[in-house]
């Protein structure tokens, strides 16, 4: 068949910009004055580069030879697209700071790994796939415009693998700030894959509320239950980043009009805690997570972590959520059906792969068959399923169901709770393959995370402990759950949390022989 | 990215070749009539027309239809004349350049999300309010699944189990020419839904091209319940639509643009039967006259099929009305119900209506065609003007300004459906584009009246108003036209033509009096047609008579 370009592409038009205006994003960003730069990698780039120790340019070339020395034994999938890019935009802000502007946006020299089912404009987001292949998205997500905004400098992480797992799918921005590739990074959590990365790469992942963060700009999987979210090797970071990108966005009308607190500014330095600073926390320790099916190891890890909590004042309780173990089937109805319908505009029609045809139906036949993986196939078989009349009521409509049970029994919990803890997975890190065969198994390491994305609360893991596994330790994160919207609360206790773990390196043995 | 855009791919050769298809269908059909002769008589006419001379048919037809009754139920997608999009920013300009009024998000690039515009809303429940319906105060959105190339996302963001608004009615007048009468139809539901793109086919159909200009406008669609029962019916409730969204401002509700599509439902019962018969759609409908005459096609071709004992042959099919040959043929066959898999969008929160919102949208509606009607024919017109008048709103803001300026309603009804209409028609321009104001016409109707000028002159004045703008006092001052009521003026007049003329005089005074005509004639001649003609006539005939 005929393909032409009759039609010259030269009239195209982003007429949308007339209208649609700017994100209303808190326009100041102030960070706590009381945090010292030892607990932050962002605040301490700041001071360098504020007190002209190091240039942009300096840090950005740091970067770049830590990342020629690790990504041959880490295969994070980071991925400098065009080093001149992110020189480039070094090199505009040293310009700046050489002109003594000091109005440096808090983000100013730090490099924000970005997933690459996050679009990025000067930057190609194939997103790993076959059906997506040289895909340039004409525009930048709002979350990607606000980090420029405030001087972040972006590159892009872990080709999004349409042919892979979401669920873990957000590795790559995991790693990559565990191997200190780049100083924080943004992932996509539909039902944890902020979170278990996080937890298997002894870093902080943060997974906000749903509507905290706008969405516009990020490919969706599951429209109700994706999330952007932070990874940083401190809650700071976290709390900084993710204060950067939150807010209405104009473009997502699920984003909430809700006003954005400074989340640093409940964050309190070390040295002016007292002894006890979480005194009469409530915390409750979600007796569902730790029963069998989960790790002896982890189990250990979450409770010497509740009982770490409870010396910092915390007053710890079990805490049941019937409906918990109804979220796996429910998740999964839920995310392959929605699923199933924001991947139909992968057609091959008007980007990404076209398979040659001469005949409609087996244009999307072959362009889909041969762009999508099998994974992703069997879940938009089941989505399609789900939804099909005569099934919807039995599938989609009963899980939607089971979500409000879900949503009350978490609001409940948390009418009498402050947080609510549990792991963040069922078990460490798992090899690359180990469950390939086994999918029920795979699926039920989300049990720990798909709830909280039903419910659509925030979630805080931040690294608690170790367990034994293959030739080292591996890392066990803690998650921590709070209500709608109440960010600040998690990152103010993940904070002490944190800076109250006695003995814990979580900088992997390899990374850190590679920073020596 | 851009050069990926314009991509072309082959469409069904089913769609792109609606003849072949009708031959094929035909021939399907033709079988059953005719199994023993199958292959032979493939591309041959259906034995409706084969076997029946049209005149005969026509005849058959018309006793045939007696006994049956026709059910017809129409949806009607209504394009909104919003600025912008439904769900961006960007306009909609009916025939622009292909994909140059487009944007990420309505070319549904991973990533864009849909945000509405609240024009849609408040449009929407114009409407409802305006078809008398419920309005759902908690309503939502839905994608309706299918793969097609005009439909970027894959696919549609519609309304599904809950519409903006249900239960609703129009009321009409039929046309005094179709035998007239009042007719309630009832309309199901009214939905909001965006439109789909456009396929470019090329001319020999090897190849077809996209254009996205389309994608995204908001439509709503109205739903009738299948309450009419003849072709004037249907075309006359698609009309009394057209006015209404055009009334409130919410789509320009031109047919051949396709603001305003209708997809059309037939089925026929014999009289007495109480369930109803096998549904055919029929599309393209690009006119009243149309929707007319091809639902009138179907209700005979369905009636002579089914009294010939071949109701099976009338099946759950989509038809396509030719306009060049005036017949319905097969477009595809329905197989089963289309499983459009429909679920809540999750990207746009519910659409929440307050009562003060509906309310404050309630106070603020125009006066709709209906309501127009009513008044009109209290005023005491005839159905034929109301409907003249009603029918347009234009021209009905125009009368109504007119009589607003203290016109003689019968009067200004007149000027306007006479010779204000006929140049309208001539001219092929609008109401509106004309240089004449109502309050003039309400003058030139006064000065008439009131004997300020003469009704020819009105005349002249009408059409010099309307050519060029004007008031009525300044063209009867410069033009010197005020008629002349003064009798001794006109006697004046008079005796200098009856002087004038004595050999029409004298044969008039002989017996030839209907000379009187050539000497009224000469009278308003010289007084440039001015004088008052009753004057005249009346002076005049004292004078030709006064020797007698
Ligand atoms: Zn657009």
């Amino acid at each position: 068949m005929v393909l032409s370009t009759a039609m010259k592409p030269s009239k195209y038009l982003f007429s949308c910009r007339r209208i649609h205006h700017h994100h209303h994003f808190p326009s100041v960003m102030t960070i706590n004055a009381n945090l010292s730069s030892s607990q932050s990698q962002i605040l301490s780039i700041r001071e360098s580069l504020l007190s002209r120790q190091v240039s942009a340019t300096q840090i950005v070339e740091s970067y770049l030879t830590r990342f020629s020395l690790t990504e041959p034994h880490l295969h994070s999938f980071l991925h400098f697209c065009d080093d001149s890019i992110l020189k480039q935009q070094a090199q505009d802000l040293d310009d700046k700071i050489q002109k003594g502007e000091e109005n440096l946006g808090p983000l100013a020299g730090v490099l924000v790994g970005v997933k690459d089912n996050i679009c990025t404009a000067d930057m190609p987001s194939t997103a790993g796939s076959r059906i997506l292949q040289n895909y340039r998205p004409p525009f930048d997500a709002s979350v990607v415009r606000r980090i420029r905004e405030l001087g972040g400098i972006v590159c892009t992480v872990n080709p999004w693998d349409l042919s892979r797992v979401p669920g873990g799918s957000s590795g790559g921005s995991a790693a990559a700030v565990s191997a200190r590739q780049c100083t924080v990074s943004l992932g996509s959590d539909t039902g944890g894959s902020v979170r278990q990365p996080a937890s298997f790469c002894g870093v902080v992942g943060f997974k906000p509320t749903y509507g905290r963060v706008s969405r516009y700009g990020l490919m969706a999987y599951a429209s109700s239950l994706d999330v952007i979210g932070c990874f940083s090797t401190s809650v700071v970071d976290s709390a900084i980043l993710l204060h950067a990108i939150s807010g209405h966005d104009p473009l997502d009308a699920t984003s909430s009009k809700r006003g954005v607190p400074d989340f640093t500014s409940h964050i309190s330095s070390i040295n002016i805690m007292h002894s006890k600073p979480l005194k009469g926390l409530r915390v409750g320790l979600i007796s569902e997570t730790m029963k069998d099916g989960v790790d002896y190891g982890v189990k250990s890890a979450i409770t010497a972590a509740a009982s770490h909590l409870q010396d910092l004042g915390c007053i710890i309780s079990e805490v049941s959520l019937p409906s918990f173990s109804l979220g796996l089937p429910a998740y999964y109805i839920l995310a392959s059906s929605e699923s199933s319908s924001n991947l139909a505009r992968y057609d091959g029609v008007r980007y990404g792969n076209q398979a040659l045809s001469t005949e409609l139906n087996a244009l999307y036949e072959d362009s889909r068959a041969k762009g999508f993986g099998s994974e992703v196939k069997m879940r938009i078989l089941m989505g399609a399923y789900a939804l099909s009349a005569g099934y919807y009521d039995a599938y989609y409509k009963r899980a939607q169901q089971v979500r409000t049970l879900i949503r009350r029994s978490f609001s409940a919990a948390l009418d009498n709770n402050d947080i609510l803890i549990s792991p963040a997975a069922p078990s460490a890190a798992y090899k690359i393959g180990e469950k390939k065969n086994d999918p029920l198994a795979m699926y039920a390491g989300d049990i720990m995370t798909v709830n909280v994305n039903l419910a659509g609360l925030p979630a805080l893991v931040v690294p608690c402990g170790f367990v034994e596994g293959g030739p080292t330790v591996l890392p066990v994160g803690l998650q921590m759950i709070g209500a709608a919207f109440e960010e600040d609360k998690l990152l103010k206790v993940g904070h002490i949390f944190e800076q109250t773990l006695q003995g814990c390196s979580f900088v992997p043995p390899l990374v850190a022989t590679a920073l020596s | 990215m851009a050069s990926s855009l314009f991509r072309n791919f082959q469409t069904y050769p089913l769609l792109l070749s609606p003849s072949a298809l009708f031959r094929r269908n035909n021939g399907v059909l033709f079988c059953t009539l005719n199994s023993t002769t199958q292959t032979a008589t493939q591309e041959k006419q259906p034995s409706v027309q084969t076997k029946v001379s049209p005149q005969s048919k026509v005849k058959t037809v018309d006793k045939l239809l007696k006994d049956y009754e026709a059910i017809i139920g129409i949806e009607t997608h209504v394009q909104l004349s919003t600025l912008t999009k439904a769900f961006c920013g960007c306009p909609y300009n009916y025939g622009a350049q292909p994909n140059t009024t487009i944007c990420p998000i309505c070319m549904g690039l991973p990533g864009t999300l849909p945000v509405l515009n609240s024009k849609v809303i408040e449009f929407a429940v114009k409407l409802g309010l305006a078809l008398n319906c419920k309005l759902s105060l908690s309503s939502k959105f839905d994608r309706k699944q299918y793969f097609y190339p005009d439909l970027p996302k894959g696919y549609q963001i519609s309304q599904f189990d809950i519409p903006i608004a249900t239960g609703g009615y129009v009321d009409l007048d039929l046309p005094v020419e179709f035998g007239g009468g009042h007719r309630k139809f009832g309309i199901t539901r009214v939905h909001m839904e965006e439109d789909a793109g456009k396929l470019l086919h090329s001319g020999n159909g090897s190849y077809s091209q996209v254009d996205l200009n389309r994608a995204g406008v908001p439509l709503l669609e109205i739903v009738s319940e299948p309450d009419m029962r003849s072709g004037i019916e249907a075309a006359e409730y698609a009309a009394e639509l057209q006015r209404v969204v055009r009334f409130l401002g919410v789509s320009n509700g031109n047919m051949q643009e396709g603001s305003l599509r209708c997809d059309v439902n037939v089925s026929i019962r014999p009289l007495g039967q109480v369930e109803f018969g096998t549904k055919v759609e029929i599309k393209n409908l690009n006119s009243f006259a149309a929707i007319n005459r091809a639902i009138d096609f179907e209700i005979s071709r369905q009636v002579h099929l089914h009294s010939q004992g071949q109701g099976d042959s009338i099946i759950q099919e989509t038809r396509l009305w030719e306009e060049g040959a005036q017949r319905t043929v097969t477009m595809r066959k329905k197989e089963g119900l289309a499983d459009y898999r429909y679920f809540p969008e999750p990207d746009l929160p519910g659409v929440l209506l307050t009562e003060e919102y509906v309310d404050s949208i309630r106070t603020s509606l125009p006066e709709l065609p209906e309501m127009k009607r009513r008044r009109y024919e209290d005023m005491g017109l005839s159905m034929q003007d109301v409907l003249f008048l009603a029918n347009d709103k234009n021209v009905a803001e125009f009368f109504d300004a007119t009589v607003a300026k203290g016109a003689d309603m019968k009067l200004a009804a007149n000027w306007i459906m006479g010779d204000i209409a006929a140049y309208i028609n001539n001219e092929k321009v609008s109401i509106n584009d004309i240089k004449l104001k109502p309050e003039e016409l309400a003058e030139l109707i006064a000065s008439i009246k009131g004997g300020t000028i003469s009704g020819k002159i009105g005349k002249e004045i009408l059409f010099e108003l309307i050519a060029k703008g004007g008031t009525v006092k300044g063209v009867i001052k410069e033009k010197d036209l005020v008629q002349i009521t003064d009798p001794a003026e006109i006697e004046k007049m008079v005796d200098k033509v009856v002087s004038e003329n004595p050999k029409q005089l004298e044969q008039y005074r002989a017996g030839k009096t209907k000379l009187q005509g050539f000497f009224a004639g000469q009278v308003m001649k010289a007084s440039k047609g001015k004088a008052n003609p009753v004057l005249l006539n009346k002076i005049l005939q004292e004078k030709l008579n006064a020797k007698n």
